[in-house]
């Protein structure tokens, strides 16, 4: 199976989307090579801002272009956007409902060896908390592209959250998305497993496995967080009644966190979560953190045998 | 506008400022009416707006980063004709458009939501770069406090707008000495601004920021500068106007009673 980290399918979209639409700028903090802006500022140098090692004047920057009128793409690390960058977010981008995509990679444990100060496994949550922000986590390149595109279309503020590492294409070439609209990747009765981001593929995995046990999943890829899909998550809460989540972040705040608050209000029913259990990552090969940490499809597989 | 004239003008702003703040119970007027002078020469002179049109094209875009002076951003607006000037005693009422902090999608004609500090500069530099972009000639100008200058984020996007020469930026330091928590020596140092700012490759002009004819003169040669942005790093009185106000700290951040707004509103040579 192809492999290709959703950073990647970030240049690449950006590098078409430069093509089509003169009015995207493009920003990024002194990353543009891992953050793989790089190709947009050699094809549109014009276009091309860097703010250097500033994050929170990049974003600011951003708002300050939005307002004027440009469609604007800020990258840097997720941690350095969610997180040290929180509040220019807040106040200056999404309460002025500025036109600013942040994509914001190396996002959750997979940074690997650079270890927990750059593992952000907090940004869906800080993210979600803000009014009106729209929280996209796609889940391979295929969706990274065309979410990103739909993101692009979108005339309000967005954060996406892409990944360092490469994780397996899932979908099709040219398979359309819609922004807030879950894709439902696999059928079962016996269990709903949700999962967001590059937990898809492991969760895909996980029923593969169960299916070997006889027990039947339906695989959701929850690709937006915010707005999340209540409707199927209603209807996996009512005709399945068990649900599990997974996802490469903290169990607070996170996409589990999204789908119990919904279902306690409108359909109780059982959920487990798996994600990072309240604490920071360490240096490790990607791999080897999934799973010391519980996220791997073995994991998910366990959290749906015990429900 | 004439000098002499924009000094009256600058009178019925600060009497605004006062009727505002006595009228919400709350609000910053020290900082506003250090602004008074300025802000009444940005928005009765110096900028090319118009308030049957608050977006136009190729217009000066102004933000407030210090966005604790509302009062005398709606004042100006107000008085340049953006809305009623009836409409100024509804500051920091639920439902206002008049925010306690301003906010560009509660009211037309403020350019930038403001009130973190640091944050309306670094919009403005991203402002000044879409209008490079744009091939726009319209200038933008950013009011920063001097207390202000102790956020990082000031000097990140200090050096960005260096580094990018934008020269239809201009930033204006109301330099009044005053923090919430004291004199600026005390609580944290700032000075020397004009070097700070001069170092990091800025044009800078220093002039008394209640002289209208050295404010004028200072965005006259501001415009004409290229290559760099320009800051003028304007010498205020904080609370400018009011005497019981003056270089009191205490005037920051609240507002006077009746008795104070009527003395205040009388030296201002208004009636409350």
């Amino acid at each position: 199976m192809a492999a290709i980290a959703t950073r990647e399918s970030y240049g690449n979209v950006l590098l078409e989307l430069g093509a089509e639409n003169e009015n995207i700028v493009v920003l990024d903090a002194d990353l543009s090579g891992s953050t793989k802006t790089a190709g947009f500022a050699k094809k549109f140098p014009e276009r091309f801002f860097n703010a250097g090692i500033a994050e929170c004047n990049m974003m600011g920057m951003a708002a300050g272009l939005a307002i004027s009128g440009k469609t604007v793409f800020a990258s840097t690390f997720a941690m350095f956007a969610a997180g040290r960058a929180y509040e220019i977010i807040r106040n200056s981008i999404a309460y002025t409902e500025a036109n600013v995509k942040i994509c914001a990679t190396h996002a959750g444990l997979t940074v690997g060896e650079d270890g927990a100060s750059h593992q952000c496994i907090e940004d869906i949550a800080l993210m979600s908390a803000i009014p009106g922000m729209l929280v996209i986590n796609p889940s391979d390149d295929v969706s990274a592209r065309a979410l990103i595109r739909a993101a692009a279309e979108y005339k309000a503020p967005a954060y996406i959250r892409l990944g360092r590492s490469a994780v397996p294409v899932l979908y099709e070439e040219g398979r359309e998305f819609t922004i807030g609209k879950a894709e439902r990747l696999h059928e079962g009765k016996d269990c709903c497993i949700i999962a967001t981001g590059i937990m898809v593929s492991e969760a895909l995995k996980a029923a593969e496995t169960l299916s070997g046990e006889g027990i039947e999943c339906r695989v959701v890829d929850m690709h937006t967080i915010k707005p999340l899909d209540e409707e199927e998550v209603l209807a996996a809460a009512k005709e399945i009644g068990k649900i599990v989540t997974a996802e490469e972040h903290s169990v607070v705040g996170g996409l589990g966190s999204a789908v119990a608050s919904f279902t306690a209000g409108n359909c109780p029913c059982r959920v487990e979560v798996v994600g990072v259990r309240d604490v920071f990552g360490q240096s490790g090969s990607p791999g080897e953190l999934m799973e010391h940490y519980g996220l791997s499809a073995q994991h998910i597989a366990q959290a749906v045998r015990r429900i | 506008m004439k000098s002499d004239e924009l000094r009256r003008v600058a009178a019925t702003i600060r009497q605004d400022i006062i009727r505002q703040v006595y009228n919400a119970g709350s609000g910053h007027p020290g900082g506003s009416l250090s602004a008074a002078d300025i802000m009444t020469a940005l928005y009765f002179d110096v900028m090319n707006i118009d308030p049957d049109n608050p977006g136009k094209k190729e217009r000066d875009k102004f933000v407030l980063s210090k966005g604790h002076a509302a009062p005398v951003l709606y004042a100006c607006l107000a008085r340049r004709g953006f809305f009623a000037p009836e409409e100024l005693v509804t500051l920091r009422k639920l439902g206002s458009r008049l925010q306690g902090h301003p906010s560009m999608t509660a009211l037309s004609g403020v350019e930038m939501s403001t009130g973190s500090l640091g944050q309306g500069f670094s919009a403005a530099v991203g402002m000044a770069i879409a209008g490079k972009l744009d091939e726009d000639p319209g200038r933008v100008y950013a009011l920063l406090g001097d207390g202000e200058l102790n956020e990082g984020l000031v000097w990140e996007a200090a050096m960005a707008a260096a580094h990018y020469k934008l020269d239809n930026l201009c930033a204006v330091v109301d330099h009044n000495g005053l923090q919430i928590d004291g004199r600026n020596e005390d609580v944290m140092n700032v000075m020397p601004i004009a070097e700070k700012f001069a170092v990091f490759g800025w044009n800078v002009l220093e002039i008394d920021g209640h002289d209208m004819d050295q404010i004028l003169d200072a965005f006259e040669l501001a415009a004409q500068c290229k290559g760099m942005p320009s800051v003028i790093v304007a010498e205020t009185v904080k609370g400018k106007g009011v005497s019981f106000m003056e270089n009191i700290a205490g005037w920051h951040g609240k507002a006077p009673n009746e008795e104070q707004a009527r003395s205040a509103m009388k030296e201002l040579g208004g009636e409350l």
